[in-house]
């Protein structure tokens, strides 16, 4: 392409994820009819060989340590009802297995759609009289990171039937054509449009969500979706939404449903 | 000192730049840019931060040149200094509303800007002319 020696050369690369040899991640497949590739692809794709080595080893991921915590908490009783999120769902690998690939659901009671987050914060004021987790507290991304992680592999799916969600998923695809900010960038113009090419030192994937809560390697934590979002927005110099807004809830949704049929990878490892 | 102030009301503001043939005629501020702090502004993450999308050999000693964009080696042979001061000042005047490249001397931005960036530009004119003179630099 006559790019000096510099400039990095793009390009999803040409691997398998396999988790400790045994479980396989897809993290390429068709995408499903009306998303814009042929095929979808996983962020992993993206990253340097260290980074993808990371996540293919459960004994040096960072994030498997998030997953223990989550159990922890699972099985901890907490709230004026005097109970643990197993006195009602039991043993956390059996209820969980499956339940976060499906996520956002259509919430009839609240009207909107649940991410895991969400959902979590349900059971603890309406079941647990507990109080709600905070954005992003620890406690929520490892009880999150957890959840997810009882999917490892399973293809993630929204179901776009229940409720009012294609609404939901119409108004996200607006969000993410719209240009926003000082710098005038639209989610497209980034994850679509230059999908494979490098912005400075930042290969861009298509910005899928298959690996949330992510653990990054920049912040040493775990990441959750909304703050990635907010990452992202920021970096346009637009105002963030809030966390779990209805905008944001929308964007999910339909960057969820872009992504639909790669494995789940939580706790994926990025850069 | 005494000489600033009456260069500074000189300035042309963002939405009175004139724009024709794909090119901006005369200097933003009525003074020559300079190339050097030119590179400075280009090469500046909080600035031009033009490298997040461009390549370009005479800065090699900074890591990471983007691809979004061409390589910038030659562009000052490709483009006129009227047509550079065109693009940067507004990129979408020359490559229409579909680029990608920000406009760094235009209020015609996106959705929700945050607050601290209402009714600013990217760059100042000063700013855009300096980036000019060191893009004619980048011959081949
Ligand atoms: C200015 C460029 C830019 C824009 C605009 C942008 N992103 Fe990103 N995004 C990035 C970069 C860089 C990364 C990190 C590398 C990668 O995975 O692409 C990233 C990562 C992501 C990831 C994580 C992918 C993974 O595998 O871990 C998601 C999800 C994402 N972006 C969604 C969005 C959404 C939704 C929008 C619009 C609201 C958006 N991005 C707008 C640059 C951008
Ligand atoms: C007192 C009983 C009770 C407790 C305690 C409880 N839950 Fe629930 N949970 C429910 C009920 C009932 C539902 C289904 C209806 C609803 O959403 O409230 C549910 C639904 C769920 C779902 C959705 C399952 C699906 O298939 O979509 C998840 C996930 C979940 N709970 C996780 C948790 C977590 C995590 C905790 C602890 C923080 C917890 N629950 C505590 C009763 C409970
Ligand atoms: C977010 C990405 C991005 C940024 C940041 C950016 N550009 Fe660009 N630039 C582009 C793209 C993409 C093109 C090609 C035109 C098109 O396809 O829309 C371009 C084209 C150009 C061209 C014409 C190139 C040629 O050789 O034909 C020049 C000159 C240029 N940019 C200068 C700059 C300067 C100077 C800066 C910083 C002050 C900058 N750009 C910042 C994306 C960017």
């Amino acid at each position: 392409s006559g790019l000096s020696s510099f400039a990095l050369a793009g390009g999803p690369v040409d691997e398998e994820l396999v988790i400790d040899g045994e479980t396989q991640i897809t993290t390429r497949t068709k995408a499903a009819e009306g998303v814009p590739f042929e095929e979808v692809t996983s962020g992993w794709l993206y990253r340097t060989e260290e980074t993808r080595a990371l996540e293919a080893d459960s004994f040096q991921n960072p994030g498997m340590l998030y997953v223990e915590r989550g159990e922890e908490i699972w099985n901890t009783v907490d709230g004026e009802a005097g109970k643990s999120c197993a006195s009602c769902h039991g043993d956390g690998q059996e209820f969980l297995k499956g339940v976060g690939a499906a996520y956002p659901k259509w919430n009839a009671k609240a009207g909107k759609p649940f991410n895991i987050e969400l959902q979590i914060n349900q059971c603890r004021e309406d079941n647990m009289q507990a109080k709600p987790y905070k954005f992003d507290s620890a406690d929520q991304k490892a009880l999150t990171t957890y959840i997810k992680n009882q999917s490892l592999g399973m293809p993630m799916h929204v179901d776009l039937a229940q409720g009012d969600m294609q609404s939901w998923w119409d108004r996200g695809k607006e969000t993410y054509y719209t240009r926003m900010g000082q710098l005038n960038l639209s989610c497209s113009n980034c994850h679509e449009e230059n999908n494979g090419n490098y912005i400075r030192a930042d290969h861009l994937s298509q910005g899928n969500v298959n690996g949330f809560p992510t653990y990054r390697l920049k912040q040493a934590d775990m990441v959750s979706l909304h703050n990635r979002f907010r990452g992202c927005i920021r970096d346009t110099r637009a105002e963030f939404p809030a966390a779990f807004s209805d905008e944001l809830m929308a964007l999910e949704v339909y960057v969820t449903w872009r992504g639909t049929g790669l494995g789940i990878e939580t706790p994926s490892v990025r850069q | 000192l005494a000489l600033s102030a009456p260069a500074m009301a000189g300035t042309v503001a963002p939405g009175d730049v004139v724009f024709a043939d794909m090119s901006v005629a005369t200097s933003m501020t009525g003074e020559t840019g300079d190339p050097a702090n030119g590179r400075k502004v280009f090469a500046d993450r909080k600035k031009g931060n033009c490298l997040a999308c461009h390549a370009n050999t005479d800065l090699k000693n900074e890591l990471f040149h983007g691809d979004v964009g061409p390589s910038l080696d030659g562009a000052g042979s490709r483009w006129s200094p009227e047509q550079l001061r065109a693009i940067v000042a507004n990129s979408k005047q020359v490559f229409g509303d579909q680029t990608v490249m920000p406009g760094f001397y235009s209020l015609v931005v996106g959705k929700d800007i945050a607050k601290e960036f209402e009714g600013k530009t990217i760059l100042s004119a000063q700013e855009v002319e300096d980036v000019v003179a060191y893009l004619t630099t980048l011959t081949d």
